[in-house]
C-alpha cells in the first residue's frame, strides 16, 4: 500500500503537475513569480491550503454529496453531487478565511509571512482544480490526503523554479515585444517540456 | 468599486451594510440560487443518466463490431444493446454467476460500479506485484460481462478491461467471438495518453487491426502488441498486432492489460469454461 | 448609447483583449485547446457565464453588502456554472466528458470574477451583460486561435474535419505531436503576445535592466 501512495504522490508532483501540465493557477503563477522569496511564501501557502481542502472536500463529497452518500441519514436515494462546485468553493473560501484568523491569533510570525498570499489563494484555480480532480478520479480519503500534498508540492515546486529562472532572466537582453510576459510563457513552456520527461515513471 | 457605489447610496432608504440587510441578502440569494440550481439538476438528471448509459452501451457495441456507421439515433443503440444479456463474473470463484447467485451476492447489475468496488476491501483483493501485470493494484471480485447469444449459442463476449499506460489508466472493452479466443474488436472509452502518440489507441484504423486475432495458444495468453509491424508470414502473426508508433509504453500497457484480464487472474478461467 | 455598447462589446475583443493585456483567465483556457470543437464549447460556456453573472450581479449591485460582496458574487457564478454543467451533460455529453473538470474551473476563472468586481458592481444590468459578452468573446478569440493552430498542426484537422491527410490514414502529413502536448500551448501564447506587442508597441513592458552598449576596447583598457 505504501508503494501505491508513493507513486500517487510522485505522479501528482511531477507527472500531473498542476501548473505545468494542467495550466492551473496560471494567474498567480505568472504574476507572483518574479522573486524567489515571494514565490516560496505563496508556494507554502498553497501546499498548506491544498493539504487541508482536498481531504475536507473529500469527506464532504463522500458523506454528503455523492449518490447515496446520505444513507447514514436515512436517505439512500438522494444524489446531491450537482451541488459539488458550490460546496467546494465555499469550503475553500471558508478554510482560507479560518486559516487567516487562526494564524493571525496563534502563529503571528507565520501569518506575517503568508498573510498577504492567503486571500489570493481562494481564487487560485489550482486549489479548486485539485478538489475537482479528486472527485473526478474517485479518490478515497487516504488517497485524497496524499493527492493534496502532491498537488500542492508540485505547484510550489513549479513556481519556485520559475521564480529562480526569472530572477536570472531579467538581466537578459530580450526582444522588446517578448520582454516580461512573452518570455515568461516561453520559459514555462520549456519547463513543461522538461517535466514531460517524468512521464512513464512507475514504481 | 465602493466609490462607484457610494454616489448611489443616498437614493436608497436603507443602509445596505446593516446586519439586517446582510442577513436578508444572504438568505434570499441562497434561496433563489438553490431553486435555480436544483430545478436544473432535477430536470436534467434523467437525461444525464440516459446519456451515460447510452455512452457505455455505444462503446460495448463498438467493441463488439456491431456499431455500424449508420447507427446514429439513440433508439437504434438501445435496440442493438438489448440483444446483450448482462452477466456477472465472480473472478475469485472463477465462474459466471446465475441470476440467483447475483442476487445472493447483493449486486444490483444496473448500479454495480466496478471502480468503486475495486477500492472496497470487502469486494476486492490487493494484487501482489508479481500478479499485478496491468498495474491496477486492486481488482474487484465481481465484474460484469456482456454476452450476445444467438440461437442458444454465445456469439459475442464483451468484457470490460483496464490497465495503466503511460500517463493514465486506460478503460475499455474487448469483444471476443463465440469461441472465446478470436478477437472481434476492442475499444478504449477513457484514456489520457499522449494525444497523437499513445492517444492513437482510439484510432479506428489501429483498432481495426485487432479483429480476427487470437488470444490463446495451448491455454495460455500469447497475444502481443509488438514494436513495429507484424510480419504476415510469421507463424505468430495471428497472435500479434502492430504497436503504436512512438508510444511503446502505451503499447506495452495495452498488451499487459490484455494479458492480465484474459489471464488466470482475470476472465481466463471463465472463458475456458465457455470454450468447453 | 449604441456606440458605447459597441465599445463595450468590441473593446475587449481587439484593443483590450483580456489575455493579451490583463493576463486573466488563462488558467482553464489552455488545457482544452487541443481540439477546436471542445474549445468552442468551453468558449460558449464561459461567455454565457460571464454575461449572465455580470447581469445578475449588476441587477442586485445596490443591495449587495460590501462585507459579503465576494461570496455573493461567487455564489451567483458557481450557481450559473452548475446550471451550464448540467445542461452540457444533458445535451452535449461527449464534449462534457472531454471538458471534465474544466467547466467547473470557470468558477475561479479570473475573467468572470474580474468583470463582476470591476464592471458589474458599478454599471447597470444591460451594459454589464454586454461587457460580459465582449470579454467572453475576447477570451474566445484567443482560445480559438490557439486551438486552431494546435489542431491543424497537431492532428491535421479543423473541427474534426481532416484537412491534411495523415500518414496513419494513408496520407502525406506527419502530424507534429508536440502541438498536442501542454508545452505547445505556452509557446503559442508567448509568441502571440510577442506578435500582439510588436503590433501595439505601447504594451511593451519596461526593461528592469538596460544592457549597456559595447565599450570600445581602447576605453575599456
Amino acid at each position: 500500500m505504501f508503494e501505491y501512495y508513493l507513486s500517487l504522490l510522485l505522479k501528482a508532483v511531477f507527472i500531473e503537475n498542476m501548473a505545468l501540465v494542467f495550466f492551473l493557477g496560471m494567474c498567480t503563477f505568472i504574476a507572483i513569480s518574479k522573486k524567489i522569496e515571494t514565490a516560496i511564501g505563496l508556494g507554502v501557502a498553497v501546499i498548506v491550503v491544498q493539504v487541508i481542502t482536498v481531504p475536507v472536500n473529500n469527506l464532504i463529497f463522500a458523506y454528503l454529496l455523492a449518490d447515496g452518500a446520505l444513507a447514514w441519514a436515512g436517505m439512500p436515494d438522494v444524489d446531491l453531487s450537482f451541488l459539488g462546485y458550490l460546496s467546494y468553493i465555499a469550503v475553500i473560501a471558508a478554510i482560507v478565511q479560518i486559516m487567516e484568523m487562526f494564524l493571525d491569533k496563534y502563529v503571528p510570525s507565520l501569518y506575517n509571512a503568508l498573510g498577504v498570499f492567503l486571500p489570493l489563494i481562494t481564487v487560485n484555480c489550482a486549489i479548486l482544480g485539485a478538489s475537482l480532480f479528486m472527485v473526478n478520479r474517485d479518490y478515497n480519503f487516504g488517497e485524497s490526503v496524499v493527492y493534496g500534498v502532491g498537488a500542492g508540492v508540485g505547484w510550489a515546486l513549479a513556481i519556485v523554479t520559475l521564480a529562480g529562472i526569472r530572477e536570472k532572466l531579467k538581466y537578459s537582453d530580450v526582444p522588446d515585444g517578448l520582454r516580461g510576459l512573452g518570455i515568461t510563457f516561453i520559459t514555462v513552456g520549456l519547463m513543461s517540456l522538461g517535466f514531460m520527461s517524468f512521464g512513464g515513471i512507475s514504481l | 468599486m465602493s466609490e462607484a457605489n457610494s454616489d448611489k447610496k443616498p437614493e436608497k432608504k436603507y443602509d445596505k451594510d446593516s446586519i439586517k440587510n446582510v442577513v436578508v441578502v444572504a438568505m434570499s440569494l441562497c434561496f433563489v440560487c438553490a431553486i435555480i440550481v436544483s430545478t436544473a439538476a432535477v430536470q436534467l438528471k434523467p437525461q444525464r443518466i440516459a446519456n451515460k448509459e447510452l455512452d457505455r452501451n455505444k462503446n460495448i457495441l463498438i467493441a463488439a463490431g456491431l456499431y455500424a456507421k449508420g447507427v446514429t439515433s439513440d433508439s437504434q443503440i438501445d435496440k442493438l444493446f438489448e440483444q446483450f444479456t448482462i452477466k456477472v463474473v465472480d473472478l475469485q470463484e472463477k465462474k459466471l454467476l446465475s441470476d440467483a447467485e447475483v442476487a445472493a451476492a447483493g449486486i444490483d447489475i444496473k448500479r454495480y460500479d466496478q471502480r468503486k468496488a475495486a477500492k472496497d476491501p470487502s469486494l476486492s483483493i490487493d494484487l501482489e506485484k508479481s500478479r499485478d501485470i496491468a498495474s491496477i493494484s486492486r481488482r474487484a471480485r465481481y465484474s460484469v460481462a456482456y454476452l450476445l447469444e444467438q440461437n442458444g449459442t454465445v456469439d459475442r463476449i464483451v468484457l470490460p478491461v483496464h490497465g495503466y499506460g503511460l500517463w493514465s489508466t486506460l478503460y475499455g472493452f474487448i469483444a471476443l467471438e463465440g469461441d472465446a479466443n478470436t478477437v472481434a474488436g476492442i475499444t478504449f472509452y477513457e484514456q489520457q495518453e499522449t494525444a497523437g502518440l499513445g492517444g492513437e489507441v482510439d484510432n479506428p484504423k489501429w483498432k481495426g487491426l485487432w479483429a480476427g486475432k487470437e488470444i490463446y495458444a495451448d491455454g495460455k495468453v500469447v497475444f502481443e502488441v509488438i514494436k513495429g509491424s507484424v510480419d504476415p508470414a510469421s507463424a505468430k502473426a495471428i497472435h500479434q498486432v502492430d504497436g503504436l508508433s512512438g508510444a511503446s509504453i502505451t503499447s506495452r500497457g495495452v498488451q499487459n492489460l490484455i494479458t492480465f484480464w484474459l489471464g488466470d487472474d482475470g476472465f481466463g478461467p471463465v472463458l475456458k469454461q465457455l470454450q468447453g | 448609447m449604441s456606440s458605447q455598447l459597441k465599445e463595450v462589446v468590441w473593446g475587449p475583443v481587439f484593443t483590450n483583449n483580456p489575455i493579451g493585456l490583463q493576463i486573466l483567465g488563462i488558467c482553464s483556457a489552455l488545457a482544452v485547446t487541443t481540439q477546436m470543437s471542445v474549445a468552442l464549447v468551453m468558449c460558449v460556456a464561459l461567455t454565457l457565464v460571464t454575461a449572465f453573472s455580470n447581469f445578475f450581479i449588476s441587477l442586485i449591485r445596490n443591495q449587495i453588502p460590501s462585507s459579503i460582496r465576494i461570496i455573493v458574487q461567487m455564489t451567483i457564478i458557481a450557481s450559473l456554472v452548475i446550471v451550464v454543467d448540467q445542461i452540457l451533460g444533458a445535451v452535449a455529453y461527449d464534449t462534457s466528458k472531454q471538458l471534465t473538470v474544466f467547466v467547473g474551473l470557470i468558477i475561479t476563472n479570473c475573467i468572470v470574477m474580474g468583470r463582476a468586481e470591476a464592471f458589474a458592481m458599478a454599471n447597470p444590468p444591460v451594459i454589464s451583460f454586454m461587457d460580459g459578452i465582449g470579454n467572453g468573446l475576447g477570451y474566445s478569440i484567443v482560445l480559438m486561435l490557439v486551438a486552431t493552430i494546435r489542431e491543424l498542426i497537431g492532428s491535421g484537422s479543423l473541427m474534426g474535419v481532416e484537412l491534411l491527410p495523415l500518414v496513419t490514414n494513408g496520407g502525406w502529413y506527419v502530424p507534429t505531436g508536440l502541438m498536442l502536448l501542454p508545452p505547445s500551448a505556452f509557446f503559442i501564447i508567448g509568441l502571440l503576445i510577442w506578435a500582439l506587442r510588436s503590433w501595439k508597441t505601447e504594451q511593451v513592458e519596461e526593461a528592469d535592466y538596460v544592457i549597456g552598449g559595447h565599450t570600445a576596447l581602447s576605453r575599456a583598457a
